[in-house]
């Protein structure tokens, strides 16, 4: 028996519903399940780039396998499925922002420019052109509420929770989509892969970014700027030059692995400046900060000054205690109860009142801990200012 | 929601029944067409009989010679690759069939912003003295559109190239007359007018002209070597008889009804090429504004067929060189889509598609549905 109803999506029974299908087993597990519901599913798979010139294989279909792996799924689930050509937009909306981020010395997240810009805007588009009454996705997280006025939370299983892709979702976008698998955790999924016998059942979990073959981002950001791949310095917070590096898209702040350069302590990317092509590097406490500057907000719930808040900062990193320090209409500034390291800009800060996302914005500058403090004392200073 | 409605006979038609007949039929004379004894001449009799039903059809009754082929695409790639491998530029029209333009070496001429060959362009191409051969198809796939092929004929010739017509879309919709058309090579296909896939047809005025593609054994008179597709050729014969024998008149009606109530129901709708003359069974309508994939999709689930540029084999909808080689905006370029009726096609058929494709343009526009 299907896990989910209707009812509990706040759908009509027998509404039509998009399922955005990837072709891989989140997607496929969702729109079997929604089928079994018994909703009118309608799988949507989308082209965003050309498999076979992303492999560089000669002959290569346009389509790679998971196009071929949705398509089986919905035959073998027997609904309709389609394949949209979104080459072009994802690749002014997506693939461009990546490079660009990467030469300005930012850490980009394409998944969530991808929702933000692809799957919750145009895709969500043809599924209301279609006479859907929602668009459903393989995220893990939960839409709780009725047709209106949904909350976004945390999915149950923490694992696996994918919230923090779906911060800039808007209220009106959230409202149409929906999250059937936020209430399953990951091995449910599985089993339930199994137990509808679908194709994908088997089929390991992508981990790497969509349209970059085997991980080598670099290849791409140097493809698209070529600035990003200019020679320049590796320098230590202390004024040492260390070494030289092949381009500053090569790095990301808080990284410490791959930087081709050893010191007596372990080194963290703490900062790349874009302009003088400079990648600087510094034991640990160099690399913490007190706190962010967001842009572009969206809020999914009232933000108050001086509000208690967690603060997830990167997808892989547990969210830390903080507070909203400022917020104006598209910016705002976060404190971060204690210093906190591999605060990358470009990422995404998203809050959260316990299992709710309350809405988040893209890092637009790290916070220095005053100099003349030590980590130690940064966090007795911090303390201070949020006991104010 | 009724039975499926199927607008997509460009693509391909249903099997007439006639021509499943003719099938089942020919599967008595299993034969070897090329065999001595009494098996295989009772299959080349049907062979031959096929071939002078096709051969009427397009007023070729003894002239030059019918050469079966496994389809369209072949009897294209038979002609150009066998110019290509001889001296001289290949000319094509910008709009021709992916099976001409994807030929090694061919170069195009383009069309007017009716998808009409621009005849001037093709004459000071030709001038230059260099061209072997032109291809130009009858009429266009996607839109209809009649192409000048006599007018192109007479200037061809004038250089002494040879021109290859494509004439898949207009068997059974116009008259097709070799001698009329003045064309020295024609390639037909049996689906697109109700006979089976993977069959077809490659006439040749003068077939020591054009080299064979495939080698081998002596069939067709040497120029196409593998045995027949007996059973595709006796249903592609019967396909003919049954289209050539259809009042062209009562599709023309439908399309033309078709798109004066597309136009009431969505006043910015478009149809594409409406003033050059076009084939009585395809028309070419964009909705401003709803990507073609989103209507052909909602008409899909709605339960009707129609299609839009050319679909890859992922099924991804790609711009259409067509609309594009007539300078169509891209705007309304991408919100085309090819409504194309046949041998089943009814009025009935025909007020489904309205009525759905009418639901999509108040949805679109977020109107409340009646």
């Amino acid at each position: 028996m299907s896990p989910i109803t209707a009812e509990s999506l706040a759908l009509a029974p027998g509404a039509r519903v998009v399922v955005a299908m990837s072709g891989g087993v989140d997607s496929a597990v969702t729109a079997a399940l929604l089928h079994e519901a018994g909703l009118e599913v309608v799988g949507i798979t989308l082209q965003l780039y050309d498999h076979g010139a992303a492999t560089a294989k000669k002959g290569a279909c346009c389509a790679g396998q998971d196009i071929k792996d949705a398509r089986n799924v919905a035959n073998a689930i027997g609904i309709p499925h389609y394949v949209l050509d979104f080459e072009a937009r994802f690749k002014a909306a997506v693939i461009d922002d990546f490079a660009k981020s990467y030469a300005a010395g930012r850490t980009p997240i394409p998944c969530v420019r991808c929702n933000q810009k692809i799957k919750f805007t145009d895709l969500l588009e043809v599924a209301r052109d279609l006479g859907a009454e929602a668009l459903a996705t393989g995220h893990y997280a939960r839409r709780l509420g009725g047709a209106t006025n949904a909350e976004l939370r945390r999915a149950v299983d923490p694992a696996k929770d994918q919230s923090y892709f779906l911060f800039a979702t808007t209220r009106a976008q959230l409202d149409f989509v929906r999250f059937p698998l936020g209430d399953l955790d990951k091995e449910t999924t599985r089993r339930e892969a199994a137990r509808l016998a679908l194709p994908v059942a088997e089929k390991p979990e992508s981990q790497d970014i969509c349209f970059v073959p085997e991980g080598h981002y670099s290849r791409v950001v140097g493809k698209l700027e070529p600035k990003a791949m200019r020679k320049g310095a590796i320098l230590h917070v202390d004024g040492r030059r260390l070494g030289e590096h092949a381009g500053i898209g090569n790095y990301t702040v808080g990284q410490r692995r791959g930087l081709g350069v050893a010191d007596r302590e372990r080194l963290y990317v703490v900062g790349l400046d874009a302009e003088k092509a400079e990648v600087r590097v510094g034991p640990r406490d160099a690399s913490m900060v007190a706190g962010v500057e967001i842009r572009d907000l969206n809020r999914l719930a009232p933000w108050r000054l001086g509000q208690e808040v967690r603060i997830k900062h990167r997808y892989n990193e547990p969210a830390i205690a903080g507070r909203i320090e400022a917020v104006s209409d598209d910016a705002a500034r976060l404190a971060f109860a204690a210093p906190e390291s591999g605060v990358a800009p470009g990422q995404a800060a998203v809050l959260y009142d316990g299992e709710r996302v309350l809405g988040g914005g893209w890092i637009e500058r790290t916070l220095a801990i005053p100099t003349s403090l030590d980590s130690h004392a940064a966090r007795s200073y911090l303390q201070a200012v949020s006991a104010e | 929601m009724g039975p499926r409605v199927y607008l997509d006979h460009a693509a391909t038609s249903p099997l007439r029944p006639a021509s499943r007949a003719a099938i089942l039929e020919s599967s008595d004379f299993f034969g070897n067409p090329s065999s001595v004894h009494a098996e295989g001449r009772a299959g080349r009799a049907m062979l031959e009989a096929a071939r002078r039903v096709i051969g009427a059809a397009i007023g070729a009754a003894g002239a030059g010679e019918l050469v079966f082929t496994s389809g369209a695409t072949e009897a294209n790639a038979t002609v150009l690759s066998s110019h290509a491998r001889q001296a001289g530029v290949i000319l094509a029209s910008s709009v021709e069939h992916p099976s001409i333009l994807a030929q090694p070496g061919v170069e195009t001429v383009p069309v007017d912003a009716l998808g009409r060959l621009d005849l001037a362009a093709l004459e000071a191409r030709l001038a230059r003295g260099d061209v072997a051969i032109v291809a130009l198809m009858l009429a266009n796939n996607e839109t209809g559109v009649v192409q000048p092929v006599a007018d192109a004929a007479r200037l061809v010739h004038a250089t002494g190239a040879r021109l290859h017509v494509d004439a898949v879309q207009a068997l059974g919709r116009i008259a097709v007359d070799i001698d009329a058309l003045g064309c020295d090579s024609l390639a037909l296909s049996a689906h697109k007018l109700g006979g089976p896939k993977g069959s077809g047809a490659l006439w040749l005025r003068d077939p020591d002209a054009t080299a064979p593609l495939l080698h081998g054994g002596g069939q067709e008179g040497r120029r196409r070597a593998g045995t027949e597709n007996a059973a595709g050729i006796a249903g592609f014969a019967a396909a003919v008889t049954a289209a050539t024998a259809e009042a062209p008149t009562r599709l023309a009606a439908l399309r033309l009804a078709l798109e004066a109530d597309a136009r009431a129901i969505a006043p910015d709708a478009v149809v594409v090429a409406e003033a050059a003359e076009r084939l009585p069974h395809i028309a070419a309508i964009a909705l401003p504004g709803v990507p073609a994939a989103t209507q052909v999709m909602a008409l899909d689930l709605a339960g009707i067929a129609v299609s839009a540029g050319a679909a890859c084999s992922s099924g991804k909808v790609a711009r259409s060189h067509v609309l594009d080689a007539m300078g169509a905006p891209a705007a309304l370029a991408d919100c085309t889509i090819r409504v194309s009726l046949g041998w089943t096609t009814t009025d009935a058929d025909i007020a489904r598609f309205l009525d759905a494709w009418g639901a999509l343009a108040r949805r679109h526009r977020r109107e409340a549905t009646p």
